[in-house]
Parts: structure tokens; sequence; C-alpha cells
């Protein structure tokens, strides 16, 4: 074996089928030098891809999930390790069959050729399926299975084939040295490697090796139980490794797959069972793999009696017998997304961890081609690890999300599903009067959010059917008639909004003009006091966010932009700020309460509370400026998000309940409404026609069309 | 015939074992709980032998109450009965170990009104490694004992057992009731059904606290570790060229002939 080579382009920590996918298609972008390193033994070096079940489900309700795995789909077929045998996920409740009818619209949004059929159907497919425990099937016939592992040795050897790759085996990380802020050399037990870029694709190890450079991959290892029975007779003359659709059983969190005579069956049913990465055992001690855990029987043993009712002929014959099963160890996050990216501590340091076999070639590439250009064609904004505040990264909320997010594997989600561990982490200073006006909070970013407030039901009865029904339970799930209601009334009166959740982003410094000419599309040469909105776009025209700034000074101007992406935001601008210090960010999210005032009486309101002028003459549309309300020092800035007539207004975070109690107070009189976020983030900003990043637009949206509203 | 198989908790080790820092155990904290080898395989063999020739199948164990996985284990490939003789989850000596088992089954057969045709044991537990528990307690109830044992033919009130022997066979002649200890290769154990797994699920476990007698006892003062050899990887090489020196391995394996 040669010996590792001093200087590195980059050095990729893991050679599972994540750090092989990355490894080739930098080489393929043209990158030289690489260096693959894994602590195990090649082509299994013993993490999670050597004991997957190596199937490939196509629809998630995510886009950007969907695209990583068709694309994942399309290298592995392209490899020739891509078996294609058809997948059926089966319901057996009524509500299993509604949700299976989403997911049929959403493969036919993304692309995915998919049917709804009968228990017959279903069983016609599946020979050994009880027609009679299901109620409906959802028939994916493009879904397979691969072989993870040779798909990982192919893409090795493609690279070291342009010359571009050497392997390393056997040969462990020790630490990794990080100087002015940036990747320096990985150090191993082989010796030294120079370079100022690391791939972090160590899988359930990820958090370990992050830690090293003083960064953090906040993923939890946790078990995931499968057993495999066999020989099972009807197998014995099928060719190859699978002739059977594979089945989820939604409804159980189980699958069952044929692999050659046997049926796998694997559970996400059972108690969440998490580890810590640091006592994963060694290769050397470990009975099978590092990632494949004794099994615990007990925590199978009640799966065992659900998969029996499905498949009463496989499971039922005495004869075939549970020849293998394990705990194996998978990646789970607090969000239940991957993370992608380079981490936000460390320059030069990228994590590509908490990924599964059915998407990680496509993530190799993105990985690659956000590496190489900085604009990959999937949108990885969903996965972006520079989503995560530091509370996300704190290992309370990681374990108990993940906890709670494992047994939603195969779970009916709403999209508005709220959280219900680790609440009550971030609260705005309204937050006390917004209980008592019985506000229902919604979580953005660890903030606790009015979506609507019960003490508003009494507009029911005075809008009466102007409030659109909504006759669907899905669609009435996570959701109040109020809110149309407090729509109404904000179009009608006046409302008041707490927006706390903003992130607040001050860049000064006499660089701080050119350097926002640089990072923003619009004009922001303008007038002290003037509000600019903007969208950020990467190299090919991406939008990578869309936000206020606003003019505080000849050299200070202060960001404004929505708590849910506001530390992928912050790493954007911060990224793309001059190195020679001319410029600072500094993050005052935690300084600035934000209250809208919004409504055709907002005007009337904020006068009756302030001796400035806040007339249209004396305060225009997308100005700024200081004023006074009340007591309380306030910065106003006459923009809006819904369409109406108003102000967002900063306070200082200890005078926020002053600033709400003075403008309550004055409001009374004048019908001001408490109004949530289910009416500024949704019904009120649609009806404006406003776009949210994230839904309407991603990076996959090209800027390149004058369309940017340019009114509020 | 009624048949008792006597069957022990150990860690599932891997390649490499870690001691506690006491050197006294193997450090269990990353590992499961498996049924020793030869215990596997004696719980085959009883199971085997009461579904030809009829009579009962019970499973029995002295440890903790976690010990109950490897009783539903055995359960779980046809053995009938449970009994777990529970521990505080210390380790006993092999002496103390037997004197309870001997008066457990005293107690049992007393209760059933009939002996046990057969006690098996495993040859030896898979850490401990004693040896001596299935003759301790033969010498308890004054029964005849064979270890080592690689074949077992049950007839009419006498047992014939094959002890393998430096490429020979001893063959020995007892009469019931017997004990024997019986070695991995006695059979090939079967896996568990679902069914199998589901039925043991569902079965009563006996319990009775482990009456611990003052014995004098080999007393298990430290453990070392032998030098272990790395494990080595060595490619043979790749494509067709490789088959050669595979065969060539397999030859010396002798796992393909000349």
């Amino acid at each position: 074996m040669s010996s590792l080579p001093s200087h590195a382009r980059v050095v990729i920590v893991g050679a599972g089928i994540v750090g092989n996918s990355v490894a080739w298609h930098l080489a393929r972008l043209g990158w030289r030098d690489i260096v693959l390193i894994d602590k195990g033994p090649l082509p299994d070096p013993g993490g999670s891809t050597g004991h997957a079940s190596n199937f490939i489900f196509l629809t998630d309700h995510s886009r950007e999930m969907t695209a990583f795995t068709l694309d994942s789909v399309r290298q592995y077929v392209e490899l020739d390790v891509f078996t294609r045998s058809g997948g059926i996920e089966v319901a057996r409740t009524p509500e299993r069959m509604e949700e299976l009818q989403r997911r049929l619209a959403s493969s036919r949004s993304w692309g995915v050729e998919a049917e709804l059929i009968g228990p017959s159907r279903a069983q016609e497919l599946v020979p050994y399926l009880d027609e009679r425990v299901i109620l409906c099937g959802f028939h994916t016939p493009g879904v397979g299975v691969v072989d993870s592992l040779r798909a990982g040795t192919l893409m090795r050897e493609r690279a070291a084939a342009l010359g571009a790759l050497v392997t390393f085996p056997s040969t462990e990380v020790t630490g990794i040295d990080v100087e002015d802020g940036r990747v320096a050399a990985v150090r191993t037990d082989l010796g030294d490697v120079w370079t100022d870029t690391v791939v972090v694709c160590s899988g359930v190890w990820s958090p370990r090796i992050a830690r090293m450079a003083g960064a953090s991959i906040p993923l939890t290892p946790a078990v995931h139980q499968m057993i495999s029975v066999g020989p099972v007779p009807l197998f014995a003359g099928t060719p190859g490794e699978i002739s059977y659709p594979i089945v989820r059983d939604m409804d159980t969190n189980m699958y069952e797959r044929q692999h050659g005579s046997d049926l796998e069956v694997g559970s996400f049913a059972h108690r969440p069972i998490l580890m810590e990465a640091d006592d994963i055992p060694s290769i050397a001690a470990a009975a099978l793999s590092p990632t494949q855990l004794s099994f615990t029987a007990e925590d199978f043993d009640p799966q065992m009696e659900q998969a029996l009712e499905l498949m009463p002929s496989i499971l039922g014959d005495e004869r075939v017998g549970i020849r293998h099963a394990i705990n194996g160890l998978l990646s789970l996050t607090p969000d239940g997304a991957p993370i992608l990216g380079e981490t936000p501590e460390v320059r030069g340091l990228w994590s590509a961890a908490a990924i599964w076999i059915k998407e990680a070639p496509g993530i190799g590439r993105t990985i690659a081609e956000w590496m190489t250009t900085g604009t990959p064609e999937i949108d990885p904004h969903g996965s972006d690890i520079a989503r995560f505040y530091p509370h996300q990264r704190a290992a309370a909320q990681v374990r108990a999300r993940s906890a709670e997010g494992f047994n939603k594997t195969y779970g009916i989600v709403h999209p508005a599903e709220q959280w219900a561990s680790n609440r009550d982490v971030r609260l705005s200073p309204f937050n006390a009067r917004e209980r008592d006006l019985g506000a229902v909070f919604f979580e953005t970013a660890g903030w606790e959010r009015p979506f609507w407030y019960t003490s508003n039901e009494r507009l029911l009865a005075e809008y009466g059917e102007r409030v659109m029904p909504r006759a669907a339970e899905w669609e009435s799930r996570w959701w109040s008639p109020i809110i149309n209601a407090e729509h109404l009334a904000l179009r009608d009166r006046v409302g008041m909004v707490d927006l706390s959740a903003f992130a607040i982003l001050d860049v000064a410094g006499p660089g701080a003009l050119a350097a926002l000419q640089r990072i923003a599309v619009a004009e922001m040469d303008v007038p002290v006091g003037r509000v600019v909105y903007t969208p950020l776009l990467n190299a090919a025209g991406g939008i990578v966010a869309d936000l206020t700034i606003m003019r505080l000074g000849q050299e200070r101007f202060r960001i404004v932009t929505g708590g849910g992406g506001g530390m992928r935001d912050r790493k954007w601008i911060a990224d793309h700020l001059p190195p020679d210090g001319s410029v600072q960010l500094f993050d005052a999210t935690s300084a600035w309460c934000t209250l809208g005032v919004w409504g055709p009486r907002a005007r009337d309101l904020v006068a009756s509370v302030t001796e400035d002028d806040v007339s249209d003459a004396g305060f225009p549309f997308a100005t700024c400026r200081q004023i006074t309300i009340g007591s309380v020092p306030v910065l106003a800035s006459r923009i809006s998000y819904v369409g109406e007539l108003g102000w967002e207004l900063y306070a200082p975070m200890e005078q926020g309940q002053r600033l709400w109690d003075t403008l309550w107070a004055a409001g009374k009189p004048r019908g001001v409404v408490p109004v949530g976020i289910g009416v500024y983030a949704t019904t009120a900003r649609l009806e404006k026609g406003y776009r949210a990043h994230g839904n309407d637009w991603t990076w996959s949206t090209r800027w390149w069309r004058p369309e940017w509203p340019t009114a509020g | 015939m009624n048949v008792l198989v006597c069957v022990k908790r150990v860690p599932a080790t891997g390649g490499r074992v870690t001691l506690t820092p006491d050197a006294r155990a193997i450090d269990t904290s990353l590992l499961g709980f498996t049924t020793s080898p030869h215990e596997e395989c004696a719980v085959e063999e009883a199971a085997r032998l009461v579904e030809a020739g009829g009579g009962t199948s019970t499973v029995l164990t002295l440890g903790p109450e976690a010990a109950i996985e490897q009783l539903r284990d055995a359960m779980a490939v046809g053995i009938e009965r449970a009994v777990l003789l529970e521990t505080d989850g210390t380790e006993w000596g092999p002496a103390a170990t037997a004197a309870a088992i001997a008066d457990a089954v005293r107690a049992r057969e007393s209760a059933d009104g009939e002996p046990f045709g057969l006690l098996l044991f495993g040859n030896e537990a898979a850490d401990s490694a004693d040896y001596q528990v299935g003759v301790r307690v033969a010498v308890a109830l004054d029964r005849p004992c064979v270890t080592g044992v690689k074949r077992l033919d049950v007839g009419a009130g006498a047992v014939r057992a094959w002890r393998e022997r430096d490429g020979a066979w001893d063959v020995y002649e007892m009469p019931l009731p017997a004990v024997v200890t019986v070695r991995e290769g006695i059979n090939l154990p079967r896996y568990p059904s679902v069914p199998g797994r589901l039925r043991a699920r569902r079965k009563d476990v006996e319990r009775a606290p482990a009456r611990r007698v003052p014995v004098a006892d080999a007393v298990l003062t430290r453990l070392r570790l032998p030098a272990q050899a790395e494990h080595r990887v060595e490619i043979l090489g790749t494509g067709p060229e490789a088959v050669p020196p595979v065969v060539e391995v397999l030859r010396q394996l002798g796992l393909v002939g000349r």
C-alpha cells in the first residue's frame, strides 16, 4: 500500500456509500489529489452501508428528498447495481388510505409513476401477502434494490482511473487541525495530511469527527431492528436477489422484502433506542460490525405478530427460521433531514451525514457540485447544516426530537404537524400577553409563535359566512377558521402580529455598502432610512434568500430575514463579506423583538401613541425611522408582508411587553385584534401575492425575469 | 422421557474482549448476551429427543432476571418449560452453581413424581469455562455422567454417548437417569421460527430464588487478556487471477480436496 500523501486537495472521511459518491463526483468534476480514508476495511468498512436493507422507494412528500432519490436511482442504474422489483405501500386503515392518495399526488408532482391498487391486485403481485389484512396499496413499479457496496467500489475505481483518488482503508482519523477558522490538516494513525478541505462522510460517527475540528453535526445514532427469515420455500426457484415487490406495511411501521432465499423484516415501530457516537463498539470489539449491535428480541416481538398477520404463509411456516437478527445503527437528526454542506463553525469542513442508501449518490453529486461550483442543480436548502440554531445543536434537543421523529418514519405526518418535545425554547416578550389571549403556538426555529388566538373566536360570529370553511379533515388539521376571521379583521381594522422570530443581522463598516451591493440584487446605495426588499442570488442566479435591508447609516445596514432560514442566511452573508475586516456582521436577533401593526386603522393607532410624524408624507412606504411609542424607543419600518398599511416595529427585547401594552390599550377603541402567523405567513401574504422562500422559490428558481414585487 | 437442559447467559463477545476496570469480568456495557454454543446444541438435542421419543423438555438457568431472554430463546426452538433460578446478578462459582441446580432438580423431580431421564449440559460455559457444573451435578445426584459428547443414542432405559478423541471415538453406555455434557457439533441447532418465537413469548417462566449454599468454590480473582493477533486483510488478487490463490487457501483449510 502506498503511503499517505503529505498534501491533498480534499480528505474524505468515510468510505461508505456517501464518501464513495462524494469522491467520485469530485473526481468527475475535475478535482484531483482526493484522499479517501476509512477506519475499517474495504469494501465494507463496518458502517451503516454494510447492513442496510438497500431498497429504494421513490416518493417523499419533500421535493428535495425525492430529487435526491431519483438522481440516485439514475446513478445506480448507470452503475448496473439496481434491480427493479416494484414496491407496494399497504394501508390497513382508512386514514392510511387517504395518506396513500396524498402520496400519489406527491408522486405525480415529482414525476414518479405510481398507482393505487386494490387488495387482490396487491396479493397478485405479492402472493404471500394476505389481502384480507389491507384496504389498498400504493404501487410504485420503479422501486428496487441496489448493491450499495458494489456501487461504492465502482465509484472508487472510476475516480482512481481518472488518477484523482487514493484510498486508505484501516486508517483512523485522530484529529483535524484548524487554523484561522479553516481546516489545515488531518491527522491519522498513518501520518498527517495537509489539506484545507475535509468532507465528513462518517455516518453515525460524524459527530465525533466534526468535534475534532470544533464543529458539530447534530445527529444521533439510533437502532433500527431487522430480522431475516429463511429459507422460504416460495423463493427457492426465483433467480437473483429479488423477484417480488417490496412491501411497506405503513401502519405498523414495518417493511418486508425478499432477499435471495430469505425475507427481511424491518421495523421502525419499536421504542427509540438512541446511542452516543462514542459508545459505538470498535471494529475489533464488535461481534458482527460496529453498526450491527446485538438484537434485543423483546423490542421486536410485538412487531412480529403484526408481520405474521400480513404474511402468514411465510412467517407462519415453522420451517422458516430467523437466521439473522440485528439492531442496526442508522443516523437520526432533530428534524429528520440530512445534514449537508459546509459547517458554519469551520471553513472547509463539510458535512455529508444522516443519508440513506436511497439518496446517497444524488447527495454525493450535490455536495460535489456545491463544493466545486457553489451551485448544485438540486436545491439542498432543507438539508443545509447551516439551518441549525445553537439550541438545535444541543444534545438534549437532538435526542428529544430524534426520538420523537423515529416512530414517524412511516407516519402520517401533516406538513404543519408540531413537535411535542422540547418546546418553549425561545419566547418573545409578548408571550405572557399572548397566553392570556389564548394563543395557539406553533414553533419556528425554537420560537413559540401564536398561529391564531382562541380569544378571537367571537370574530367567527361577526364575519359569519365570510369565513371560508375547510370541510376536509386533513386541510382543517393544524388550522382554525379563526385564522380566516383574523384575516378579515386585519383587512377591516388593525392587527398586531408578533414577528420576534425574525433573524436580525447588522452589517456595518467602511466596506458595508460595497459588500451588500455584491450580495443583494437590488440597489443598496439608497438614502439612509430606506428599506429595500431584495433577493440574494447564488452564482447561477438561484434564489438563496429574500429579505429586507434597512439602511440605518452611511456604513450601517440592518438585515431582517425569516426565522426559519435565519442561520442559513447569516452564513451566506458572512461567507460573502470581504476578509479584510472592513465589514462586521453582528447577529442582533436576541436584542430586538418585532411587532407588526397593520390594517386600515394602523396609522390612526400608531399616531395615537407617538408624537412623531407617521403621516404618509412624513413616513412614506419603504422607509424606516426611529420613533417613540409611549416611552419605548422603536425602529419603525413601513413595509408589509400582508398587503396592508402599517409598520414593523423593532423594540429592545426587554421593553417589548411595554410596547405591546401601549398599542393594545390604544388599539382597543379602534378594534385592534391580535393576529397570528396563520394570517401573516399564509392567507395574507398569499392574497397579496408574496412568495415564501423554501416553498414558492428556492435555489432552483432562477432570477432572470423582472417579476420581483416592488410595492407593499 | 423427560429431559432437562441447563444453559448459561453469557456475553456475546466480538473479536476483542474488553475487561472491567477491576479485571474480574468482561465489560458487557456495549455487548449483547447469548447462550453458550455448546449449550445451544444441548437445547437442540433436548428438543430432538423429546420430539422423537415423547416426554417433556425443560430448560433451566441460574442467573439474573435478564437470563429469561436465554430461556425464551430455548423455548422458541421447541423446549416446553422454563425455570429461572434467580440470582442477584453476581457470578457464582461452579460448586455453588451445581449445588443449587442439583437442589432444583431434586425439588422438581419430587414434584413431578418422576426423575428426568437425562440432564443435558454444555461441555463448558463460553465465558467462565470451568468444565465442572455438569459433573458436579451428576456427583451430587449420584448419577452416571459422560462429558464432551458429540453423539447421543437413547434406548430403553439406557443411553449410548459418543466422545471424539484424537480422531477416534470413545463410546459409553449408561443407565438412565444420567447426565451428559455435549459439545458443539453434536447437531446443527435450528433457527427459531416466527411462530416459535411468539409461542415462547407467551409462555410462563417458573421462577425461584437460587439458594446459595456455603461451599468451597474456586474464586475468580483476576482475568488477563492474552496477546491478540491483529486482524489482517490480505488481497489475494482481483478478477479471475484471484481464483488460484483463493483455491489454495481453501485447500489449506481443508475445505476442498487436493
